[in-house]
């Protein structure tokens, strides 16, 4: 397991290693992720028939994860989003405490902006607490994260924990380069499922 | 038998275990055949383009699903249909339509009117079941295109199947 820096000189968490440290992690997780920035993180841990990227339908990586988990409730599901993903589908956390699938975990990055379109400052960056809307949803085991003491603790809950388990990692703001993964859709479900089978 | 129950058949028969809903009055006694089932979950959901995700993780995960809506609905989900157009996976919609002949409520014009125009717009292949011996068979065909072909296919029950809601004012 990595054991590099995890936040930078403002003491802020970075999200390619952040993100590369829970991948290192996933033992036999199936792994999805909500376009832009994270599809791109998870990319940059490494391809893996396991993963299906998101380009597009913003707001669905939470309720694909639902399906997948329901489809699949030996396996664990992880979910990778950002702010503005998962609240354009925020409706879906409710959706998701009430059939409670316990083998659902899902991480939000939230860098309190839209990074893929400017930067522009996002709902988060306001009063809007993800964690919060999570409990308010009724997935009991929700938390903010800050900084890089308790990543570990996030990593084993999003992994172990009895889910849903919702984590949203407040991350610096700023653009990785990007790493792109497969995007023709046959392609990845193809994959995805002979993975699988 | 009811056009429900024909509906349920088709379910159990094609193995299709979760029903994805944002329930309708026209949908009370399938929703409740459904939720009786041990061998159907019915997932509420919140908008139903939720539903699109769900039945894409559904199919990724190797279960079928499909989702029940009305009219209004249908328009909640018109970018969320990129995930299963782009995707070519199966997305099977059982719509029960408000808007049409009789309709009291204005508000349900709008998007009854929509439903065709905004869905094949989308590549959505619309069945329209004009009687309640029509519904079970356009059902079964749409989930032959759905999870044969991976097509988008919605059938759409006609408001004269399940009549008008009545308000008095």
């Amino acid at each position: 397991m990595s054991t590099g820096s995890l936040i930078d000189a403002g003491g802020r968490l970075m999200r390619r290693p952040l993100v590369a440290r829970v991948m290192a992690a996933r033992g036999g997780a199936l792994v999805v992720t909500g376009l832009g920035a994270p599809t791109y993180d998870v990319a940059a841990a490494g391809e893996d028939g396991r993963n299906f990227h998101f380009w597009g339908a913003m707001g669905l990586a939470a309720s694909a994860g639902l399906g997948l988990a329901m489809a699949r409730p030996g396996t664990r599901v992880l979910v990778v989003t950002g702010d503005g993903e998962m609240m354009m589908g925020v409706g879906s956390l409710a959706t998701i405490a009430n059939i409670a699938p316990s083998n659902l975990g899902i991480l939000v990055l939230d860098n309190q902006s839209f990074g893929e379109t400017g930067e522009q400052s996002g709902l988060t960056a306001g009063p809007t607490d993800i964690a919060a809307m999570a409990t308010g949803a009724g997935i009991a085991d929700a938390e903010y994260i800050e900084g890089e003491n308790r990543i570990e603790a996030m990593i084993g809950a999003l992994y172990k924990h009895p889910g849903p388990v919702v984590r949203v990692a407040r991350i610096a703001p700023g653009e990785d380069p990007k790493v792109l993964p497969e995007w023709d859709g046959p392609t990845q479900v193809r994959t995805f499922r002979q993975t699988l089978s | 038998m009811t056009w429900s129950q024909d509906v349920f058949t088709v379910l159990h028969t094609e193995a299709i275990g979760t029903i994805a809903t944002v329930p309708d009055g026209g949908l009370v006694e399938l929703l409740n055949l459904c939720e009786a089932s041990d061998e159907t979950t019915v997932v509420t959901l919140s908008t139903e383009e939720e539903g699109m995700g769900l039945l894409f993780g559904l199919h990724l995960g190797g279960s079928r699903g499909a989702l029940f809506m009305q009219s209004s609905g249908t328009g909640n989900c018109i970018n969320a249909l990129s995930l299963p157009a782009i995707t070519r996976t199966p997305c099977l919609m059982l719509v029960t339509m408000r808007g049409q002949q009789g309709e009291m409520n204005p508000w349900q014009v709008p998007m009854g009117q929509g439903v065709v125009p905004a869905f094949e717009a989308m590549g959505v292949t619309c069945l329209w079941a004009r009687a309640a011996d029509d519904i079970g068979p356009r059902f079964l065909q749409a989930t032959d295109l759905a999870f044969g072909r991976g097509e988008r296919v919605a059938v759409l029950i006609d408001q004269s199947v399940i009549g008008t809601k009545e308000f008095a004012k």
